[in-house]
């Protein structure tokens, strides 16, 4: 199909615009990490508009989970993950296409239920016994930064969990059985009014980037480098920034 | 109205309800010493009657007292759980608990009320020596014979010395080649018991061969009480009459073939050899002005003795060469124009006689 | 003509007793989707830093819990499990059925669902768990009691059918007997009903374990994860399949060795008692 798309365009030659709708078809399967659960999910809506044949299966969740996945071998065309080093590891696999590409910034920020009712005002909460303080599991991305985060304050968290994603830990929040974790302004966001927001200052605060890809194991690589271009572009930028990421060029 | 206890027998006197559309009601006395047989078909209240007076059940209104004990009186609010009961009860079946031996079995209701483990098994092992069953302490209920089941769980019902014995069909479980023995066996052990005594069977012989008083039970109701003979003379409803009529024939098998006094019968059965128990229900029996066509082997000419018309059917007594009780429907009877003193065909297939070995009786009951 | 009568019947069983060749197959088939995988996870296991990942603290502290956990809830489930099996096995009420379907529910609900059902009921702003809360202190998310209850929702319904069915197959008449015999209720329970349904009551007491030992939707979701406290084996394995593979591996071989050996014991005692 992709042959026969090349043939056309050669038949026709000179076309100067972009790839038409119909040049790609078929699933695209995307995996991205969780954190970006909303603003995929309209970034396929947008992609799947521009390109009505594709379908495009959106894999969500943890940076890290996502990686073994693609390391054992799972189907995939295009990694997003919410870190570099789970992207360094799949690239050091030989499993991406040319180079991963940072189109994404988020920043952390205290995730605390509607009300604040434990009244949490910073990192320093986070060593209260007293207080149910959930963070996301050591090896994930938001787990990572959010302990660098408290190193840099000098705080040694009293946890009562490691949730394995950082939707479970949020939904845990929205429900109100915790009374703070660290996730990204993102979530908060995406939250709506059930969670509120305390921020961390700048200085112990960490910028988390996120790298798209294509995959080496690609079964629609065509499609999968125009998903990715489209989520670069000024279109998928606007859908990322108005879910509170921060363009990489900021 | 509440009587006062009486005498050492049971006196049960109640009613109950099971599901919509049953109910039972009983009126029975039975003294120390004697046998009650309370018999009836399938579905009459028989293992109703069994659960009220066990206290599986409780009464609706009425009275149970056993040896001066009031066990169930609804309206003055007293009714005797199970386990408070001096009921031994020989359950159909018999219902040995498989997962215990033999003689755990029978210790069981000693352990029940109290008594220590080891005096219980001593107590225990005592009656089963008592019954014969010496040997069999260890043995689980799965792999006794009939006959040592039964006699396990009159061991079991009578270890705790109760005030009642209870029987429940205690002979249907038995396969017939064994049943005639276990009878005089259980007879025996019937007499030693000094209490009074219920036999629940659907088995005309068994309840007259048991019992010195005879209830029919029929849709919970008793429709007729006396003495054997007294049922089998003058049956009240045609279930009695069926049952009561009943040929009982003793005789001596060979080869499918009974001699009984000096008639032959030929049987169905022919691996029977020996002494045995011929029934012929009277209604097997049929009745020809010529001899019949056909497959009936037992089939002679005798003369009509005596006529007795119970409504819709006809009792016909029958004289030599063998006196038998036939019955026919009233319409054949009219049809045939039956009138005593006159010759008659008589015809019964050898399916329809019922044979049990019997040792030790030659003469008919 | 006799004996050739004889041969042809036992040549019918001879051909009888050989079994069909695509049954066989087939069986072959059946038993690879269970051995390929574990075959697949012993053939990862890297033995020579086996005996160092198996003494580290996330592995042991898994593993106790684990234990702790999944016996626990088999003992509240036999103490709760069993009654609530007696009844609907011998009481009749008005809503026996849907008593019935919402006990089996756990059995076809993704255990996530039922962890936050349990979270929206006993968590700290749940229905009774905020009241309990309040006039007690307890807190059953993120504890070890949490992961006890998740663990027990999920497994008991093994528990509670394959006692019931037991119960209902049972001869009650025995229960008669022993009453007759001067046994009280209690007695009766103990020296003749559960003795009698023995072997059933083995059986779904191991299926309960076994359920609870694998536990992980509900417990993650009611309990959360936390080493030492909630984590047990199969949150341990499930968070390092994303960090070490080795570690999850190991604790993955540990799961299966430790279930393997407690269902082929118990198969053994169970066969011999029968």
């Amino acid at each position: 199909m992709i042959l026969i798309s090349l043939a056309s365009v050669a038949c026709n030659g000179g076309r100067d615009d972009v790839a038409s709708a119909s040049d790609f078809q078929g699933d695209l399967l995307v995996s991205a990490a969780a954190s970006l659960t909303d603003a995929f999910s309209e970034i396929e809506s947008g992609f799947e508009e521009a390109y009505p044949d594709v379908d495009v299966i959106l894999n969500l969740a943890a940076s890290s989970a996502l990686r073994e996945q693609i390391l054992e071998g799972a189907p995939a065309d295009v990694f997003a993950a919410a870190n570099i080093s789970n992207m360094e590891q799949v690239a050091d696999a030989g499993e991406v296409t040319g180079e991963a590409e940072i189109f994404a910034t988020n920043l952390l920020q205290i995730a605390v239920p509607a009300g604040n009712e434990a009244g949490v005002t910073g990192l320093d909460d986070f060593a209260n016994e007293d207080l149910l303080i959930g963070l996301c599991a050591e090896d994930v991305p938001c787990g990572e930064f959010g302990r660098e985060a408290l190193a840099s304050a000098g705080v040694t968290p009293a946890i009562d969990t490691d949730e394995p994603d950082v939707r479970a830990l949020l939904t845990k929040i929205e429900v109100g059985e915790l009374d703070a974790a660290i996730t990204y302004v993102t979530d908060v966001m995406s939250a709506g009014g059930a969670v509120e927001g305390v921020n961390i200052p700048v200085e112990d605060n960490v910028v988390a980037e996120y790298p798209i890809a294509t995959l080496a194991g690609a079964r629609n690589p065509e499609a999968a480098s125009a998903f990715v271009e489209f989520v670069l572009s000024d279109q998928g930028q606007a859908i990322l920034s108005a879910h509170g990421f921060s363009s990489p060029d900021h | 109205m509440v009587e006062g206890p009486v005498g050492e027998g049971l006196e049960a006197r109640f009613g109950l309800h099971r599901g919509d559309d049953f109910r039972l009601e009983l009126d029975l006395a039975i003294s120390p010493g004697r046998t009650v047989a309370l018999l009836g078909p399938n579905g009459a209240g028989k293992s109703t009657a069994v659960a009220a007076i066990a206290g599986l059940l409780q009464v609706e209104w009425g009275r149970i007292g056993l040896a001066g004990i009031t066990l169930d009186d609804p309206d003055a609010g007293i009714y005797l759980p199970p386990e408070s009961r001096k009921v031994g009860v020989v359950f159909q079946d018999y219902l040995l608990f498989p997962h215990l031996s033999v003689v755990e079995n029978v210790a069981f209701g000693l352990r029940s009320r109290g008594m220590s483990r080891s005096d219980s098994l001593a107590r225990a092992a005592d009656w089963l020596t008592r019954l014969d069953l010496t040997g069999l302490e260890k043995r689980k209920p799965g792999r006794l014979s009939g006959g040592q089941a039964q006699r396990v769980a009159l061991a079991r019902a009578l270890v705790t010395e109760p005030d009642l014995l209870l029987l429940d069909e205690p002979l249907s479980a038995l396969d017939v080649t064994t049943r005639g023995e276990l009878r005089r066996v259980l007879d025996r052990h019937l007499e030693d018991f000094p209490g009074p005594r219920l036999v629940i069977t659907h088995d005309p012989v068994e309840a007259f061969l048991l019992a010195d008083e005879v209830h029919i039970l029929e849709e919970g109701v008793v429709t007729q009480w006396g003495t054997p003979d007294e049922i089998r003379l003058r049956p009240r409803t045609s279930y009695a009459a069926d049952l009561a009529g009943s040929n009982l024939l003793f005789g001596r098998a060979s080869a499918g073939l009974a001699l009984v006094g000096s008639h032959h019968i030929h049987l169905a059965e022919h691996d029977i050899d020996g002494d045995v128990l011929l029934t012929i229900r009277p209604s097997a029996i049929s009745l020809h002005r010529r001899p019949p066509e056909g497959s009936p082997r037992n089939m002679w000419e005798t003369s009509i003795e005596l006529i007795e018309d119970l409504g819709e059917r006809t009792r016909v007594r029958t004289g030599a060469p063998l006196p038998l009780t036939a019955e026919v429907t009233a319409e054949a009877s009219s049809t045939l124009c039956l009138a005593e003193g006159e010759r008659i065909w008589l015809a019964i297939k050898a399916t329809e006689i019922g044979v049990e070995p019997e040792d030790g009786r030659s003469s008919s009951g | 003509m006799g004996s050739r009568r004889l041969t042809i019947e036992r040549r019918a069983v001879e051909r009888a007793r050989r079994p069909p060749v695509l049954l066989i197959v087939l069986a072959g088939i059946g038993f690879a989707v269970f051995a390929v995988p574990f075959i697949g996870l012993i053939s990862r296991v890297p033995w020579t830093d086996l005996p160092e990942l198996l003494a580290s603290d996330l592995v042991i502290d898994a593993l106790r819990l684990s234990m702790v956990t999944s016996l626990a809830a088999t003992l509240v489930a036999v103490l709760i499990g069993v009654p609530l099996a007696w009844v609907l096995a011998r009481l009749e009420f008005p809503g026996r059925s849907l008593v019935r379907g919402l006990v089996t529910l756990p059995l076809v609900l993704p255990p996530v669902v039922g962890g936050a059902a349990l979270l929206f009921a006993l968590g700290r702003r749940g229905l009774i768990g905020e009241p309990l809360n309040q006039a007690t202190g307890l807190l059953l998310p993120f504890s070890t009691s949490g992961v006890v209850l998740a663990n027990t929702f999920v497994a008991m319904p093994f528990l509670v059918i394959t006692v019931e069915g037991a119960l209902r197959n049972l001869d009650h008449r025995y229960e008669g007997a022993a009453s007759s015999l001067g046994a009280g209720q209690w007695t009766v329970l103990r020296r003749v009903t559960l003795p009698m349904i023995g072997p059933s009551l083995v059986a779904g007491l191991v299926l309960t374990w076994a359920r609870a030992l694998g536990e992980f939707g509900a417990t993650i979701t009611f309990a959360g994860n936390l080493q030492g406290r909630t984590q047990t084996l199969p949150l341990a394995v499930f968070v390092a399949l994303e960090s070490d593979r080795d570690v999850a591996v190991a604790l993955s071989l540990v799961m299966v060795v430790v279930s393997l050996a407690v269902l082929l014991v118990l198969r053994e005692r169970w066969w011999k008692a029968l």
